[in-house]
């Protein structure tokens, strides 16, 4: 097919025009006949016990039609929510994961936690009877801080000292003996700041229950529909799959904070049978901040072992990590399985051992966020890496090259096996693009105008595609990790493709058809991509973990390959020649050495009017369907450089320069994955400098609101300078290795070691506000004047 | 209930409103106007910047009653797919929008910023006055080529 929309150009996305004009159609924009509101009474304490639990008042109030609590949901025997991966203690014992029910059964454990539902005419009036629920709560103190949660009081009887696993990866004899054998130990410890995702679309559901077919619909803001569908069924006991319908229509972003099924959307669609009605629940910002899965929150000590060289000789890591108040849908995997296998970066170390705990704290359940675990896992490496080399006098991108993976494939010491890279080319390019050997020129000009200037480097890998389903499943995933695609070929050559994938801002609409035009030779606009209905695709894994590309594409290729087998059947019919001697290229089924050929839409009309073959021969139709499974993780990698200026007065961090180079393997559309690596980018910058949730002593969150959680906008970020390598992926058949988190995983260590090296201090927290930075300024500056 | 009457793109609306009714649940509730979002309810995020009496302002703190008698334009009132506005059009070819939740916010707001700055904007001067519309997907580094783009684009209309 033309260059101009196939595989590798920058095609304008077709989803645009919608959005462009205010024809979006988001969950919250759903309007069903009759339907009525919900507004959630959220626990106001970070842990108490309900003692009493008044909802008379509420249910008389104007225009209420009920109220519903936990007992309600234990009446109708509605399950609890999951928590979808297994994750065993050292010593081979099963994780702690305490009920979850979907309004509160006897006690809240977070402020936001649900205590009961309105459902009213208005949501007005919902909200307004809420005030008249009487709750009598016994208080207990709250559990904010990791590092004191085991003295308790216990949040779950389950889990008596507040620790949901204690788990382990790696050998840890091998990594004592390499620690032996150093020459020199660096050693460091870290905080990775809890974020809240805060995707533009607040979160919102409409269930809508039939009585005539009894077929329960949910409309909600999903990454995962089918996931979604799957748990309400097969967990909490909604209905069965056949009669449950889960429709995530357009949604406005997701970042991993709607991959996971929660309480309101759970209650919206029980309540619409229980009332009778359509029930719709849209959340308001300070709602998201307080009930949206939060992201990272980790505690770390990390230390690396080198030899006189600096060739590392052996890492180790031990770390906490706050899971909140329950189990949210795969948050136990994040800090374990999306983490620690991460913690080889680029590098050849021998010998890795990594222990991690989870705790339970009274805040908000924590899951997955744009990288989960991946972040968490570069920041720890990136920062150790560079902290190491300038403790040994090292140049950090020589110190980095030294230690790089440079043959492939290569086995880590903690389970990854990459399949191909080439760190060196990103490096080469990254220092080239950011004019490295002049740094020190710019450094002296900075200084002049009395500024610190400084430079950070953050070479990451990430894993992405989280599959094959049987090497997750064996590391506790409730759940297989495949892709599945149909495409349906129209009578007149149109296609349409059904994806198991979702697209939250991704251009899915655009890229996947791109994909199907540069197969089949037909014009883009030909093409649909149908997605996020449970109804309309037999099934799917959502959009997460970048693997839409690697892995979802890949389905849609191994459909489209059938697609096209078919299609040189029907046409060894139509053309009157052997199947063996039928070619497909450019839109055309040809017999090979002759000027015989038929477009791609005529063997379409061929397959369906039926009348060159009969049904002993062939079946009539053209229709295919594929499910793809990974053999292997796909593993993107970069190099980013983050250049920063500081005002040393006001401690003002401003970014000088970003230089962004990554490996993503083949690419379909430059323009989106550019565009992917921008946003990933200011979220990490965002929790370098600016974003940070926090509890309070009494487990109130202070940060709800955009009036106090720093958002990253306009004018707190540069323009960004993007440069690409490609080694292709060598395990799927499009060569794609997955581009959506890169941005955010790459990021926070390039903005801290920049900081840093500008400062000459190490012990700078994130988010690096201007007054963290001043203190930092401020002690070094004390310490030289002591010296 | 209180008695509103406002042009909305164009056209003359009265209808009968609860008091606090905010703009932003008049234009999407009441006329079904769902192109304008809300993000956040406390003027932060410019998801619902629409303009009234062609100044732009946030619909989600704006009371439905505060706009008796006034000029309202929404992002359904700027253009069409098959007549886009320069801006709207600008925002499609420099990839400035991604899950398009705060893009109608941002549009309306980079109109009202052409409205008030003109049609050469520098880079400094867009990510300053953007500082009331946030995105999450972009990173911004594309909504401000769009804007630039699309200012002028705004001057050859």
């Amino acid at each position: 097919m033309s260059s101009t929309t196939g595989i590798g150009a920058s095609v304008l996305r077709k989803e645009d025009i919608r959005f462009i004009t205010g024809k979006g159609q988001y969950t919250d924009d759903v309007n069903r006949q009759g339907q009525a509101h919900a507004y959630f009474l959220r626990s106001p304490h970070a842990h108490a016990t309900i003692k009493k639990l008044d909802v008379s008042a509420a249910k008389k109030a104007a225009g209420v039609l009920d109220v519903l609590t936990g007992d309600d949901l234990a009446h109708d025997k509605i399950g609890g929510l999951i928590c979808g991966w297994m994750i065993h203690n050292k010593d081979g014992s099963p994780m702690k994961a305490g009920a979850h029910p979907a309004l509160a059964q006897g006690k809240v454990r977070y402020v936001g936690d649900h205590v009961a539902v309105i459902i009213a005419e208005t949501y007005a009036q919902a909200k307004d009877a809420a005030e008249l629920v009487v709750v009598d709560y016994g208080v207990l103190p709250a559990v904010v801080d990791m590092n004191t949660a085991s003295k308790g009081p216990a949040i779950h009887d389950v889990a008596p000292d507040n620790v949901v696993y204690d788990w382990h990866l790696g050998d840890k004899a091998a990594t004592e003996a390499a620690f032996k054998n150093a020459k020199h130990i660096t050693k460091i410890d870290l905080v990775n700041n809890r974020l809240i995702p805060n995707a533009m679309e607040p979160r919102a559901a409409v269930g809508d229950y039939d009585a005539g077919t009894e077929v329960f619909t949910l409309y909600t803001t999903s990454q995962n529909p089918h996931v979604a569908r799957l748990v309400l069924s097969a967990f909490v006991g909604i209905a069965p799959e056949h009669k449950l319908r889960v429709i995530a229509p357009d949604v406005g972003g997701g970042f991993g904070s709607k991959i996971f099924i929660y309480a309101e959307e759970t209650v919206c669609v029980w309540a619409s049978k229980r009332v009778g009605r359509p029930v719709k629940w849209t959340a308001d910002r300070t709602e998201a901040f307080l009930s949206d899965a939060h992201g990272r929150d980790h505690i770390t000590h990390a230390e690396l072992a080198t030899d006189e060289k600096g060739k590392i000789l052996g890492f180790r890591v031990k770390t906490k990590a706050n899971l909140g108040a329950y189990l949210s849908t795969f948050s136990s995997c994040v800090p374990t399985y999306l983490y620690a296998p991460l913690l080889s970066g680029q590098y050849d170390i021998p010998a890795i051992y990594v222990e991690v705990e989870g705790i339970y704290t009274t805040t908000a359940p924590v899951d997955a966020y744009r990288g989960a675990g991946r972040p968490e896992a570069t920041f720890v490496v990136e920062r150790i890496m560079e902290k190491t080399a300038r403790e040994l006098g090292q140049d950090p991108a020589a110190f980095r090259r030294k230690n790089f993976v440079k043959s492939f494939p290569h086995q880590t010491p903690v389970i990854m096996c990459y399949d191909t890279g080439n760190y060196s080319a990103s490096l080469d390019l990254a220092l080239e693009m950011a004019d490295y050997k002049n740094f020190g020129k710019r450094k002296k000009e900075s200084a002049k105008n009395g500024k610190l200037r400084g430079i950070g480097f953050s070479a990451y890998i990430e894993a992405c595609g989280i599959a094959p389903s049987a090497a997750v499943g064996s590391l506790g995933a409730g759940v297989g990790l495949w892709e599945s695609a149909e495409v349906r070929v129209n009578p007149v050559g149109t296609v349409e493709v059904l994806t198991g994938s979702h697209s939250h801002g991704q251009g899915h609409e655009t890229t996947f058809a791109q994909l199907v035009s540069d197969r089949l030779g037909i014009d883009i606009n030909s093409v649909s991509i149908v997605h996020g209905d449970t109804d309309k695709v037999q099934f799917g894994m959502g959009t997460y973990g970048s693997r839409s590309g690697s892995v979802g594409m890949s389905a849609i290729s191994k459909a489209l390959d059938k697609v096209i087998a078919k299609g040189k059947k029907v046409a060894s019919y139509a053309l009157e020649a052997s199947e063996k001697d039928i070619e497909f290229k450019d839109g055309r089924f040809s017999v090979a050495g002759t000027d015989k050929s038929l477009a791609f839409g005529e063997v379409a009309l061929q397959a369906y009017i039926a009348h060159k073959f009969t049904g002993a021969e062939l079946e009539p139709g053209l229709k295919e369907g594929a499910f793809y499974d990974p053999t292997n993780f796909t593993f993107p990698s970069g190099v980013h450089i983050c250049e920063v200026e500081i005002d040393p007065d006001t401690g003002v961090t401003t970014i000088a320069k970003w230089t962004a180079v990554d490996d993503f393997g083949n690419v379909i559309n430059p323009m989106i994955v550019e565009g992917q690596v921008h946003g990933g980018i200011a979220q990490g910058v965002g929790q370098a400098l600016f974003e940070g949730a926090h509890y309070d002593k009494d487990g109130q969150l202070v940060t709800a609101s955009y009036m106090d959680y720093t958002m990253p906008r306009a004018d707190n970020l540069p323009s960004f300078q993007i440069g690409m390598t490609n080694t292709p992926c060598t395990t799927n058949p499009l060569g794609l290795k997955g581009c959506g988190e890169a941005g955010a995983i790459a990021s926070p260590p390039a903005v801290i070691n920049a900081i840093t090296d500008a400062i000459g201090h190490e012990n700078i927290a994130m988010p690096a506000t201007p007054l963290a930075v001043w203190t930092a300024i401020q002690s070094s500056a004390s310490k030289l004047a002591a010296e | 209930m209180a008695s509103v009457t406002m042009i909305v793109n164009g056209k003359e609306v009265t209808a009968n409103v609860d008091p606090r009714t905010l703009l932003a649940q008049f234009l999407r509730e009441h006329l079904h106007l769902t192109g304008t979002h809300v993000g956040c309810d406390t003027s932060q995020c410019g998801a619902c910047v629409v303009h009234v009496d062609g100044r732009s302002i946030k619909s989600c703190t704006t009371l439905a009653v505060a706009c008796d008698g006034a000029s309202v334009t929404t992002i359904e009132g700027i253009g069409t797919p098959d007549n886009l506005h320069p801006m709207q059009a600008a925002f499609r070819e420099n990839h400035g929008l991604q899950c398009g939740f705060c893009t109608p916010g941002m549009i309306m707001s980079a109109i009202d910023i052409v409205n008030r700055k003109g049609h050469k904007l520098d880079e400094h001067t867009i990510r300053e006055e953007l500082e009331g519309n946030i995105c999450r997907c972009t990173g911004y580094h594309n909504i401000v080529k769009a804007v630039a783009a699309g200012a002028e684009a705004m001057a050859g209309k």
